[in-house]
This record gives C-alpha cells, structure tokens and sequence, in this order.
C-alpha cells in the first residue's frame, strides 16, 4: 500500500481521486483501487491490447484507450459521460452484429462480461444490420469447446498461453472482419494442441467461445456471476487480481 | 517444394524477423502458400505454425489456398475506374471464362480488384502475379492479355510496351530540377559533422513528407538521444494511399537522392542499419533500387567507412511488403520488418525510442529524405525561406484524374489549388481530393485554398474530379477501400469500416433513408474518436466532406425520409414462390391489394 500513498500521486476520475504510481495505466490504477472502467481486451496480470476501445476516456479533454494511456499525476479523466456511454453502447452493438451472439442459448449466459457489459449500457438491441457469419465451432478438445461465433477478437487467450502458460497455443489471423482466432497444432483443431482445461488461457474468455466442456449449467442461471454482482461492483468482471498486484 | 522452401529459408538464414520475405518469396516460386510450407517455415525460424499462418493470412498478397497460375488484380482505385477498369475486368473475366474473384476451373487464372497499384497516371492499371504491372488498358491490350494468358506465354514474354510504366514530371522545382551528384551532401554533411548535419536539418523546418506532418530534425534529435546499442533508420516507401504515386516516381528517378537521404539521417542519428520498406505493388522496382544500392557499396557510399570516414558504417536492406495499406503506418510498418502482422503498435513508445527490434528508429517517408539531400547542399535556412513559415520548403504531389496533363508536379507549400488545376489542364473541375481517401475534399469554392500545414495539409496527392463525376459514388469506393484495408485489430475499425461501406451499397442500391445518413453520422463521429490508429480515423473523412459539400448526391438516393430494410423482401419470396410455384398477387410482397370488380 505504502508505494501509493507515500507518492502522493494521484488523477481524478468523474471527480474523484484515483492514487497512482508512476507507469500505471489509467485503467490499472482505477482498477487496483476498485474503480471501474468499461473493458473487455484488458485484464489485470496482462499487458494491455488496446484493441476493443470499450475502456475510452477523455483524458485532459482527448479521446484515449485507459487500459494503454500512462496516468498522470493531476490529469483530469471523464468516464461516466453521456457522450462516451453512447459511444461504447455503439462499439457494443458492433461486438454483437460482427459475430453470432445468441445469449439465451449460451451457456455462458450471465458469466459473460460482453453481455454484463450491454446490459450495463442499456444496450437494447443490435441497431446495426447483423452479418450473420458463417463460423465453424471446434469440438476436438477432450475437455474445451472453441466457438468461433462468440470470439470477440480481444486477444486475452492468446497472450495468456503465451505469457502465463508459456505455450502460445493461440494466435489471430485474417484481416478486416474476416480477422479470427487460430489454434497451433498441426491440423489447427484445439484437440490437436497443447492446451490444457487447468491453463489460464482455458480459463480467461471473457464471452463464451473458449468454455471448459460438461460444467455449463453447474451454476444454474440466476446465480451466476452477473446476476448477483453488477459489472461495475469493484472486481466483479473477472476473478480477483493476482497476487503481485498490490492493493492499496 | 521441400528443396524450394530450403533454398528460400537458406537465403534468409532462418532468421523470423525475415518472415514476410520468406513467405513472398516461397509464393512466388509456387503460386500460393500449401499448410506444409508454413509448418516447415515455422520449424525453421523458431515460430508456431498459427503465428506463420496469422502473418500469412494478414497480407492481401499472400495466399494459404490455390489462386490462378497468372493472378490479375486490376486497381480499383477511383481514378483507374473513372478510366473504364470495371468494364475492362469484366471483359478480360468474360474472355477468360472466369468469375472475379474465383479461380478458373482448370487453376490457371484468377482475376480480381485490388486497392490502388500507384500508376493512376497511366490507368487504368493491373498486376500480374503481385510482379508486372500493365499500364494504360485498353479493350485491345485486355483482349491481347487474355490470348497470352491462353496460350501460357509467361508474363516475362508479354510485350514489353504493355509494361512501360512513364514517370512524368510536369513542374519540376527546386527538388527535382537541381542536378545532383551522388556522395555530395554527404560530402557538406561530414564537413558539419554530426551535429551540425541535424541542426542544418532542424533549422530547414522541414516536416515530414508521408503525411503527418511531424518535424523531421525533432523526430532524428529524439532518436538520436534515446538509450540503446544500436539505431537504425527506415524508409517508407509504402505509397499506399490511393492517388498517390509521387514516391514512384521518385523511387525511379531520384533513388540516389533518397538512399543520400537516408545515409545522412544514419549519420545524424548515429544508425548502421537500414531498411527500404518498398509496397509489394512496387516489387518491379527492386532490381533497380539493388543496382542503385550496389553502386552506392562499390562508390563508398554505403558500407563500412562510407567515404573514409572511420566509423561512418551504414549499409541498407530492401523489405518489400505484401499489399496490405495499414503498413504505411510506421508502428504497423516496424511490425511488417520484424517478420510480424502489421497491426500498429500501442504509442508511446514511439519507435524513435522503440522501434525495429527495440532499438531507436526514425521512419521517414521517400521525399523527405530526397528533401534532406538537397537542404544538407544549401543549408537549412535556404529550405526555410522556401514556402510558407510554417510548411517550409517545396513538396513534391501526384496529380490525377479528369485532367490533360496527369503526372507529378513540384511546387512551393502554400500554392492554391486552382494554380495546380490550372496548370495540370484541368477543366470544369467539380471538385478535388487532396492527400488521397485520408485527406481532404475540397469543392469549387476552396480552390483558392493553399497546400499547407496551416491551411490544406496533403500527403501529395491530388484527384481531379469534374462536372460528369458522382461524388457520392467515389465516397463510396473510398468507404468500399477502408473497409478492405482495416487491419482488424480494434472493434470500431473493423467492424466500422464494414457498417459504413454497406450502408453506402444500401444508399446506391436506392434502398436508403433519412436514418441511414443519421447512421452514417453516427458512425463518423465514433470512428474519429475511437480507433487506435490513422486508418479507421481517417475512414469516415470522405463521408464527411462529401456528405457536407455533395449533399444532393446523397439525397438524390433517398427513397424515404424514414426507415427502409436494406432487404428486397419480394426478391426474398421468390425461393419459396418457385418452391410452391405459386405466381399468384398474394405470394408477392407487398401484397397487392384485391381489385374490387
Ligand atoms: C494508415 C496509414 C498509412 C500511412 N501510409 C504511409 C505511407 O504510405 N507512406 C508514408 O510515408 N507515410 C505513411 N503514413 C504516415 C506514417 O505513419 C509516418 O507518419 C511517416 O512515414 C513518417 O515519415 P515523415 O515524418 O517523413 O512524414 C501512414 C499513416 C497511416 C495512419
Ligand atoms: S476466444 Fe475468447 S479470449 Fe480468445 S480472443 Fe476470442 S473472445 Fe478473446
Ligand atoms: S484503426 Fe483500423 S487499421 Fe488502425 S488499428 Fe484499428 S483496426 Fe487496425
Ligand atoms: S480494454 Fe482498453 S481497448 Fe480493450
């Protein structure tokens, strides 16, 4: 705790002080301290993609991605806004029209962060037309599904097999919306990769494409994650931070 | 293929950073790029097979299953259209037997579109097996296309006239009017010595050439005083911006001038690694930018000691890219060298602290380094009272489109655009896109407007569009252009540019309403805002300009001021009306009212 309140260093966030420790990132520090910033790409313990732009700020009056702009001590950061709720409730719907997103069907349904995440925006329909892509799902593994119509591009398993598990099973490829996950193994079918259902790789998806097999329905609906913590409770969108990350 | 893909990996050294390289030369030497030559080139350079085929499947240019034997792509540029391509792809399709895009049933042709092949002054254009370019088509040339492609005759056995490409430079000023002798501002520039060289340099005001516009000396000062071993300085000559080919011609007649350039940015920075980062359209260039490099070695100009100066070592290696336009972005452009994706990096770190490999590097465009050259001959302050105060010196544009005289044209920054037209032979002009699809459309009223960093800021390219043109419909192939170039890394580009080009196909197919432009506003405002890079920043430019200064254009395809599907639904029913064999009004939608007798 020492390190951030012995600095003194502190941004305000919607007003509010956010201590801070010279490299932080907006969204790292926000977060250590239980504050939330929409984010679906980021995830403590990991570097910061950049890529789903859900966690937009205004810092000192600019648009930028909190989960790769540095703090800095006094900035003023705008996240709550009117204009900026709008625009991620935009990026939503365009998560949702890109793939095939049927939640009532989904057995992630209610653990899902992208979900939690419209919700939470008061996204109430898909606004845009729906592409409907043909996606193929993989069901080689023994013990995880692949499905490819959920994938939301953000990049998490592949640098969590990459950087925790040390084995880069995961990789992104294509260009454009036809951009989309692949497996290394010699067939490309996760049955034939070194993935394994206690990697943390298997365990990060924040939708419902990469999911352990024969535990869907364990927490009966109703019970789940998001139906009894708000996505925007201090550390409900994923489990709690590793241990090396300090909280004040 | 084995032997192949050995030979190729050999002369690579395995090395992974070369990846891209391996993999253009691998396909150029078998067509397209078989799962077992990406499971042996991952073997070879200590890479995943999905890390290989996430490289591969990124470039436009690369290809993980069979195309034809001859692959043609014609430029889809707007100004290559405007000059009939659309017709003639479909004549030379016709010919062939084939349907664009498909490969033909006996695998020896394809023939599809791609971005902009950088020859919109002598379209319209194509590229035969991402090698040879044709210029100036014709119905006869296609026709005599096809009869080569039927006979197998090999490209290299085509007529060399079809190949010709011209480099016409209309106005030449300062840059390229002054002779120059190779070694020369190296000579002035060892003579300032290090430091003077950059503060010749910074005191020009010179600012980049590709487009942002950023202080040439600030940006080799940082890389020059940022920590790391080893430094090392890239040319863009990506050229990627449709319309643009200002950095052909350039590369063609000037390339002393621009390898001088580089040599004194390694001078300055204190760089002995280079790289030329040549767009895979521009492949035809190679053999003679290697000629002029290999000079450059035998005269003392490149290599150890360059000119007998102990320590002076700086050599240069020619990368050339795959056909993917985001490369142009430096960050993405490192990532292309390193053998990678190119999807631009997270900034900061900027690559002059962080940039090939991790070591300091200044990215410059083509023309700014011929502009160095020339500014380390004269001196800084004679660079600085060309132009204007702020946009210092001359620049160099690509004029194209409806005009007589189309080629390259040097002028002092601060000329209006109506001088430019007036001497380029244009007539009737209705409007003009400065600085490609990412810049600006100016309409008849801002002619009198200058090229300047303060006023219109430009890349260098200039189309022409006159009184007979739909600038709706070229919003629309710029839409139809980012939507194919969005490198697909960040939710609202990918997704954006793809929403946008479709609501523009629902407009032209007269399916449009007042919430579709609402849409397309929406849309505008976000992309602007939200995209982690230039490109799908820049997506909705064109949008905007046209949509302000063409309103008409748009709302000549309103079919309603309020909602329309974008679905024809009586096409839908026409499956099941043939299912039922039903033709009666009721199987028709809308349903036809019954007639009362
Ligand atoms: C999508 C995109 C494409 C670009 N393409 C090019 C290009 O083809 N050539 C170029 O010189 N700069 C291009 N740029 C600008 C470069 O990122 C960079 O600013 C430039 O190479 C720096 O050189 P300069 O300072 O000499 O202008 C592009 C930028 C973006 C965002
Ligand atoms: S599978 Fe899940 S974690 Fe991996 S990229 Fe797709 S959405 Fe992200
Ligand atoms: S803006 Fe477009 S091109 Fe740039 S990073 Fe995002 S997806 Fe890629
Ligand atoms: S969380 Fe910052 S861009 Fe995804």
């Amino acid at each position: 705790m020492s390190r951030y309140t012995a600095s003194g260093l502190s941004f305000l966030l919607d007003g509010e002080e956010v201590p801070m420790a010279p490299g932080d990132t907006v969204l790292q520090a926000a977060h250590r301290v239980g504050r939330y910033i929409p984010h679906l790409c980021w995830h403590p313990g990991l570097p910061a993609h950049g890529s789903c732009r859900l966690c937009m700020v205004n810092f000192n009056g600019r648009p930028v991605s909190a989960c790769t702009a540095l703090a800095a001590p006094g900035a003023v950061v705008e996240c709550q806004t009117p204009a900026l709720q709008a625009e991620r409730r935009t990026l939503l719907q365009m998560l949702f029209v890109e793939g095939n997103h049927f939640c009532p069907s989904c057995e992630r349904s209610g653990n899902c962060l992208l979900q939690a995440t419209a919700y939470q925006h008061e996204m109430a329909g898909p606004h845009f037309e729906e592409f409907y892509p043909g996606r193929p799902v993989d069901a080689s593994h023994p013990d995880m599904l692949l499905d490819h119509n959920r994938c939301i591009l953000c990049g998490l398993c592949v640098r969590a097999s990459e950087l925790l598990d040390g084995k880069s099973v995961f990789a992104i490829a294509g260009h454009g919306t036809r951009c989309h996950l692949v497996v290394d193994s010699p067939s490309g079918q996760l049955g034939d990769s070194a993935l394994s259902v206690h990697d943390q790789a298997a365990g990060i998806c924040p939708v419902g494409a990469l999911m352990p097999k024969r535990v869907g329905f364990r927490d009966p609906i109703g019970q789940r994650r998001y139906d009894l913590h708000r996505v925007d409770e201090p550390h409900s969108q994923e489990a709690a931070p590793p241990a090396d990350e300090e909280t004040p | 293929m084995e032997a192949t893909v050995r030979t190729v990996l050999a002369r690579h050294a395995n090395q992974p950073q070369a990846l891209v390289q391996i993999l253009r030369e691998l396909q150029a030497e078998q067509g397209w790029l078989p799962r077992e030559a990406l499971m042996a080139v991952a073997q070879a350079t200590g890479r995943t097979v999905a890390d290989v085929e996430g490289v591969a499947s990124f470039y436009r240019f690369l290809h993980l299953v069979p195309v034809g034997r001859y692959r043609v792509l014609f430029s889809d540029n707007i100004t290559d259209r405007m000059q009939g391509s659309v017709a003639l792809m479909e004549r030379l399709c016709r010919r062939l037997g084939v349907a664009p895009g498909a490969v033909r049933a006996d695998g020896r042709v394809s023939v599809a579109p791609c971005s902009c092949t950088g020859l919109g002054d002598q379209g319209p254009a194509l590229l035969i097996n991402h090698h040879q370019v044709i210029t100036r088509l014709t119905e006869e040339r296609v026709d005599a296309i096809a009869d080569c492609i039927e006979r197998q005759l090999p490209p290299a056995q085509w007529p060399a006239e079809w190949m010709q490409v011209e480099d016409p430079v209309h106005r030449a000023d300062v840059l390229l009017g002054t002779p120059f002798a190779p070694g020369s501002a190296l000579q002035a520039a060892r003579a300032l010595g290090r430091n003077g060289t950059l503060e010749q340099v910074q005191r020009s005001g010179l600012r980049g050439r590709g487009g942002a516009g950023f202080a040439t000396g600030l940006k080799w000062e940082l890389c020059r005083d940022a920590p790391g071993a080893q430094r090392c300085v890239v040319c863009n000559a990506d050229e990627g911006e449709p319309g643009t080919f200002k950095d052909r011609v350039l590369l063609r007649r000037h390339a002393h001038l621009v390898v001088e350039g580089m040599t004194l940015a390694a001078w300055a920075v204190g760089a002995r690694r280079g790289f030329i980062y040549l767009r895979g359209e521009y492949r035809f260039l190679l053999e003679h930018l290697q000629e002029v490099l290999r000079q450059r070695r035998a005269a003392g100009l490149l290599g150890p000691d360059i000119q007998g100066e102990a320590g002076f070592d700086f050599d240069i290696e020619i990368h050339v890219g795959a056909g993917a336009y985001v490369c142009g972005e430096e960050s993405a452009l490192l990532n292309s060298l390193e053998g990678h994706r190119g999807t631009p990096r997270i900034r900061p770190p900027f690559p002059v602290e962080v940039g090939y490999l991790g070591q300091p590097t200044t990215v410059n465009n083509v023309e700014t380094f011929c502009a160095v050259a020339h500014i380390l001959l004269r001196g800084g302050d004679w660079w600085a009272s060309l132009g204007t105060p702020k946009s210092t010196g001359t620049k160099v544009h690509a004029i194209s489109g409806d005009c007589a005289r189309p080629g390259v044209y040097e002028y002092p920054l601060g000329t209006p655009v109506e001088r430019m037209l007036e001497d380029c032979g244009a007539a009737d002009t209705q409007a003009v896109q400065v600085g490609g699809p990412s810049g600006t459309c100016l309409s008849v009223t801002e002619f009198g407007r200058c090229i300047a960093y303060e006023d219109v800021p430009s890349a260098g390219a200039l189309m022409v569009f006159d009184r007979r043109r739909d600038m709706f419909e070229v919003a629309r192939n710029f839409a139809h252009f980012f939507a194919h170039e969005s490198c697909g890394f960040c939710t609202p580009c990918r997704v954006g540019t793809e929403l946008l080009a479709r609501r523009m196909d629902k407009l032209a197919a007269g399916h449009g309403s007042r919430h579709d432009m609402s849409v397309l506003q929406e849309l505008d405002t976000l992309l602007h805002q939200s995209t982690h890079c230039g490109l799908g920043a820049a997506a909705c430019n064109p949008l905007r300009d046209t949509l302000l200064k063409f309103r008409p254009s748009y709302e000549r395809r309103l079919q309603s001021l309020h909602f329309l599907p974008a679905l024809d639904l009586d096409a839908e029913l026409s499956i099941a009306r043939a299912a039922t064999g039903r033709q009666d009004a009721a199987a028709h939608w809308p349903p036809s009212h019954p007639t009362t007798p």
